[in-house]
């Protein structure tokens, strides 16, 4: 795997940047190196992580579904973190190199709203400008995190362009970057973007598995049987997979966005139908026609409704490494009702998909398996929009 | 020895004669390919010295709203890169000595197929294409192609360029794209860089000609800048000019007349 730090994933990755960008890039990348090498740097993000966004997170043994399902369930309790999701993770990084850079403004895209209202969390505790930007539609979608954004003193920009969604506001976010790279820090959400972002996020996500591991070990002894996590850019299973992916009994499940099904042709299943393209300044597997266009995508879920993945995995799912399977929009509504019920717990939508996975897959474990799954948030922000789509809100 | 770039070719004319190179933008298939056609046909006839062509794309994330609403109209009208190759080898043939260039995402040419990219554009007398996403860092993956098809694959260097500035003129073909201000594409009413100090930095690396591009408006801004430089770029005041006429109702020849009028502006008909 990217032992040699290169921004290359197989054929994937790399740096497509516009020429204005490709000094920031560098600064950020040797800015990043430093922090690695520095003892001091590690120990304040760790501290950050356990003081700040209460760290380490349950493992929690969801017994009730476990016997439901005939396997030995545990929940990664991602949404249990400040400001509930797993972004907190990687924007606690992002924000403290943007500090020790003296950047003195944070500016980040958001689809579902929990990049954003995370990266608006850190700029108001270390007291930056704040700037996010966010499609129109994403904004209606998710209109409770549009106002937590601003409580938390961030101004957030409307998106119209294109679909109105989050690969529009990772535009615009590049744009705002372009011109204001100066005094300006991208904080970047996922596992997606130019070199070395890909690298930057997985290494502030990858606390989850490594966690997992930690406490797999001490529960049982022994690695997990599979690991499973949603994937729109890819951040949380990234994170899940990454201390993971030299274990061969750990089997990696990701669920991505299936929409109205593969075949309706409304959805954002990267993995299933995607080809490989060059778009946001990477290499990776995009959803787009025959001469590079970007294809409208679709998800109930505006954190994956995204046309593209994260560089690190489109190698992965080249390599056989991890498995990639799509969950509709109906599957991941039922999976959001099913673990509200059944554990008192309710997911993001986002996280529903990977819940989802197990439902369907549960004939391939046995109960003396153990399946991880990480529920990357909660579900507080989805109540409305899922009460709304079953008809029990007007 | 294969046959000179006509670019080299122009910029060696220009220096000749003390000229300065003129080289408006046109997003392809605004509104449709058809007007592209004939707008560019005025804009030679009106003093354009190269031709920069847009290839139209889903998501420009570099460029500002003028060209984002230029590639969405050419895009709802259909315009394709078999289109695009069409028109420029029509143009091409009836006007030899001009420059043809292209300005697009990478994506545009790597999901087309590299190979098959260069070995249409040449074929459609391109002389060279300006790809604002592939760095010098990533241009080994175009470059031998573009080689081997006789295009140039023209550099852009930024303000922002700083320690990398040097490598990208050592490097460049045909000439160089300086950006000359920070952001996206799009008019600009004042600019913060100090041309003088900027073009003369990049003069000390290479003699290669340098045109300076992004934010250009008006022809006093032209004047102003040309002094320090080998020639000027303006897209986005030619797109606002095709945007007023579509808004206007004008049809196709009207419209290329109008943006035929704007260069002439520029360029004072040579």
């Amino acid at each position: 795997m990217n032992e040699n730090n290169s921004g290359r994933y197989g054929p994937y990755g790399g740096r497509y940047s516009g020429e204005t960008l490709m000094h920031a890039l560098r600064e950020l990348e040797d800015a990043y190196r430093k922090a690695q090498k520095d003892p001091a740097f590690g120990e304040e993000y760790s501290r950050f992580l356990r003081e700040y966004a209460g760290r380490p997170s349950l493992l929690y043994y969801a017994e009730r579904m476990s016997r439901d399902l005939g396997t030995t369930v545990y929940l990664k309790r991602e949404d249990l973190n400040h400001t509930g999701a797993h972004k907190i993770n990687n924007v606690l990084g992002q924000a403290l190199l943007a500090m020790r850079m003296g950047k003195k403004r944070l500016i980040a895209e958001t689809g579902a709203g929990q990049h954003g209202v995370a990266t608006a969390t850190a700029a108001a505790y270390f007291g930056l400008e704040c700037d996010v930007f966010m499609g129109k539609e994403d904004m209606i979608r998710q209109s409770l995190n549009v106002y937590r954004m601003e409580l938390l003193g961030a101004t957030v920009h409307e998106v119209t362009d294109g679909t109105a969604t989050l690969k529009d506001a990772t535009s615009e976010a590049l744009r705002e970057w372009s011109r204001r790279v100066e005094d300006t820090f991208y904080v970047i959400g996922s596992v997606v973007g130019p070199h070395p972002y890909p690298e930057i996020v997985r290494d502030f996500q990858r606390v989850i598995g490594d966690e997992i591991r930690a406490e797999m070990l001490e529960k049982h002894g022994r690695l997990p049987s599979a690991l499973l996590a949603c994937v729109g850019g890819g951040s949380n299973a990234m994170g899940t997979f990454y201390p993971f992916i030299g274990d061969p009994s750990v089997r990696l499940m990701a669920a991505e966005a299936g929409g109205e099904g593969v075949d309706s042709g409304r959805h954002a299943a990267t993995v299933a139908a995607g080809t490989t393209g060059v778009f946001h300044g990477m290499k990776s597997l995009f959803l787009q026609d025959d001469e590079g266009q970007i294809t409208p995508v679709y998800s109930i879920s505006a954190g994956m409704d995204y046309p593209g993945i994260g560089p690190e995995h489109a190698y992965l799912h080249d390599t056989g490494r991890a498995e990639y399977f799509s969950i509709t929009d109906d599957e991941a509504v039922d999976a959001f009702e099913y673990l509200s019920r059944m554990e008192g717990i309710i997911p993001a939508i986002e996280s529903s998909h990977a819940v989802a996975l197990l439902t369907k897959m549960k004939s391939g474990f046995t109960p003396d398996d153990t399946v991880v799954i990480t529920i990357s948030g909660r579900g507080d922000k989805d109540v409305e929009a899922i009460g709304r789509y079953r008809g029990k809100i007007r | 020895m294969s046959k000179e770039n006509i670019i080299d070719t122009a910029f060696r004319r220009l220096r000749a004669e003390g000229k300065k190179a003129f080289i408006p933008f046109v997003t392809a298939g605004d509104p449709n390919i058809e007007a592209t056609a004939l707008i560019v046909r005025e804009m030679i006839r009106n003093g354009a010295d190269l031709v920069e062509i847009g290839v139209p794309y889903s998501d420009p994330s570099m460029d500002g709203p003028v060209i984002m609403r230029a590639d969405r109209r050419a895009l709802e009208s259909g315009t394709r890169l078999r289109d695009i190759f069409r028109v420029v080898r029509e143009l091409s043939a009836d006007f030899p000595e001009i420059p043809f260039l292209l300005l697009l995402y990478f994506n545009s040419v790597f999901v087309y197929g590299i190979e098959r990219f260069f070995s249409e554009a040449e074929e459609a007398g391109i002389s060279g294409l300006i790809i604002p996403d592939l760095p010098i860092e990533e241009r080994a993956e175009a470059q031998p192609a573009a080689s081997a098809h006789g295009i140039y694959l023209i550099s852009m260097v930024a303000p922002t360029s700083l320690e990398r500035a040097e490598r990208i003129c050592k490097e460049a073909e045909g000439f160089l794209y300086c950006v000359t201000s920070l952001g996206v594409t799009g008019v600009r009413k004042e600019y913060q860089t100090s041309f003088q100090e900027y073009f003369e930095r990049l003069d000390s690396f290479s003699n290669i000609p340098k045109c300076a591009g992004f934010g250009i408006s008006d022809p006093e801004q032209k004047r102003q800048i040309e002094q320090y430089c080998d020639g000027t770029i303006v897209g986005s005041a030619v797109e606002r000019k095709i945007e007023a006429g579509i808004e206007q109702g004008l049809d196709e020849a009207r419209i290329a007349r109008s943006v035929g009028n704007l260069v002439f502006e520029f360029t004072g008909g040579k």
